[in-house]
């Protein structure tokens, strides 16, 4: 059934259209003086000035391995999060710790882990699947190369990102 | 009579210094301004970084300038673009179209008076009798730039805005021409160097009072009190409505928006220039701008008294002297000065107002604007048929 919309009914002052054109000429000019005067400041002039700071606890970026205080590397080599990351950012290549190390009881390692940052899209499932508390996310959001084969993030590079993480529940204790 | 030599090298002298001098570099830095404004008016920053590159020279930083040298690096990214020529296009006209569109802004300059007098000489290039008919001549020559281009690229945005655009250039063509009629009838001259002088003896054509009588040597009651006429604030009435249509319909004519329907991005995909890339575009973009300085120096010359700065001396008596070289640059520079005001308007308009519907653009045109400009003359017609001579 056809209705009829009902139309506003206009001001002459609406119908002669030049006070609106006024009243928008108004608000741009204010909006244009208050940027160009600098009361109003809006954009953050990148490279010069950076978010950092504000960065909130929970940010996601770059997924970083981490050493204890003791200086030992907490990954164990399970997988998990080889298996559970969505693009398959990272391969590990686990390897058997040496009998001699006073670490032997944990019995396996990563011989090599890479995560490769072009793949990696900072979801956090590695942190959240992590059973050792190895893998976290860092606030590092500004991850650029030349080429594919820098993107590629070895153990190495992935240890100096990350740093030491203090306060972890240490499962390997000697003494358990 | 001057050697007919020596008056071809100053008309080339005046001709290439306003064009290279002013006109060009004016039309690339009002590309960079509109950004710049229609930047901060929508709250953002807009180009502040092209300055010199030091560092590729080894220096630490870069000399930003705010962005000053960014027309530079546009310029040269639009010629190193590759010209690219659709298969389907109409050759001939393809490549003739830009051309049309840059060249006649450029030829309306020519009768613009944009200075008193320099060095002894008057500064308009050509000081025809019939300045303001030629500026509508030429200047509606550029409509041809665009539906050339329209129906050359065979394609059918280009076409929509090509007819888009002749039907609204010969619309507002009508309530332009007719807006300015108020003007000679009051002039009584269509030499626009004839209209300047009037307006610097009776005041500019916007405005109602024009005061008399202050000068450098003292105050003069007597004239000071004469300046305010009854009779002209009267006719500052139609005057003023006259300027209205005048400015809406260059608004029209230059496609700017609000009326920018031959363009409109968002529906057309660009319009006219769809198919046009690297500096044949550029050619377009540069003559809209173009367009658009020519429309203020009109608006500014038929209504601002052009180069007249009040309270200043109007006529150089020593041409080579000290005084009368700094005069005559402060007069071109007056000129310059008000032509940019007026383009920061057209620029701050065009970040205000949404366009018009095809539809409401037809009817504002033919159904208000010839009509007020029509009985506008009439108008005048009376006024200066009763006013006391």
């Amino acid at each position: 059934m056809a209705y009829t919309v009902t139309r506003p009914k206009l001001t002459l002052a609406e119908r002669a259209y030049f006070p609106a054109i006024l009243t928008g000429l108004r608000i741009t000019l204010g909006h244009f003086l208050k940027i160009l005067s600098g009361k109003k400041k809006v954009t953050m002039q990148y490279p010069e000035e950076k978010w950092d700071q504000q960065l909130p606890a929970h940010y996601r970026g770059a997924p970083t391995l981490v050493k204890d205080e003791h200086g030992h590397e907490r990954c164990v080599a399970c997988q998990l999060c080889e298996f559970i990351c969505p693009p398959r950012a990272i391969t590990i290549r686990p390897g058997e710790i040496p009998g001699e190390s006073r670490w032997r009881k944990v019995e396996k390692f990563p011989k090599e882990f890479e995560i490769d940052m072009i793949r990696c899209i900072y979801c956090g499932l590695c942190e959240e699947v992590c059973p050792e508390q190895a893998i976290f996310l860092r606030k590092d959001y500004a991850i650029t190369g030349f080429s594919r084969e820098e993107m590629v993030y070895d153990k190495q590079k992935l240890y100096e990102l990350g740093g030491v993480m203090t306060g972890l529940i240490d499962k390997w204790n000697e003494k358990k | 009579m001057m050697d007919p030599l020596f008056t071809i090298g100053i008309s080339l002298a005046k001709t290439v210094g306003l064009l290279f001098l002013v006109i060009l570099p004016m039309v690339s830095y009002t590309v960079y301004a509109e950004r710049r404004v229609s930047a901060m008016i929508q709250d953002r920053v807009g180009p502040n970084r092209v300055g010199i590159p030091l560092t590729l020279l080894g220096f630490k930083k870069d000399i930003p300038f705010h962005g000053l040298l960014q027309p530079i690096a546009d310029a040269v990214k639009l010629l190193l673009k590759e010209d690219f020529t659709p298969a389907h296009v109409n050759k001939f006209y393809y490549w003739l179209a830009p051309v049309c569109a840059m060249a006649p802004s450029i030829m309306a300059l020519a009768v613009i008076p944009f200075g008193s007098t320099f060095l002894g000489q008057p500064m308009v290039v050509a000081d025809l009798d019939i300045g303001v008919l030629w500026v509508f001549a030429v200047s509606s020559l550029g409509v041809y730039g665009i539906v050339l281009a329209g129906w050359s690229s065979n394609s059918k945005y280009p076409f929509l805005g090509g007819i888009r655009s002749s039907s609204q250039m010969i619309s507002y063509e009508l309530s332009l021409g007719l807006s300015v009629i108020p003007i000679f009838l009051i002039c009584r001259t269509l030499n626009l160097s004839g209209i300047v002088q009037y307006q610097i003896e009776h005041g500019w054509l916007i405005s109602p009072i024009w005061i008399k009588g202050i000068s450098f040597h003292g105050i003069d009651f007597q004239v000071l009190l004469g300046s305010f006429d009854l009779w002209k604030m009267l006719l500052w009435i139609p005057l003023f409505i006259s300027f209205v249509v005048f400015v809406v319909s260059m608004f029209a004519e230059t496609n700017r928006l609000p009326f920018d329907l031959p363009e409109s991005e968002t529906e057309l995909v660009g319009g006219y220039h769809t198919e046009y890339s690297s500096m044949k575009f550029a050619l377009f973009f540069l003559g809209e701008y173009a367009a658009m300085i020519v429309g203020s120096a009109v608006i500014v010359t038929l209504f601002f008294g052009a180069w007249h700065v009040p309270f200043l001396p109007t006529t150089i008596s020593e041409p080579f002297s000290f005084w009368g070289i700094v005069l005559g640059l402060i007069h071109i520079t007056a000129f310059f000065a008000k032509v940019a005001a007026l383009l920061f308007f057209f620029i701050w308009v065009r970040w205000t107002l949404p366009r018009f519907r095809y539809d409401q653009l037809m009817r504002l045109g033919w159904y208000f604007f010839i009509e007020i400009a029509l009985v506008n003359v009439f108008i005048v017609a009376i006024i200066l048929a009763f006013m006391p001579k």
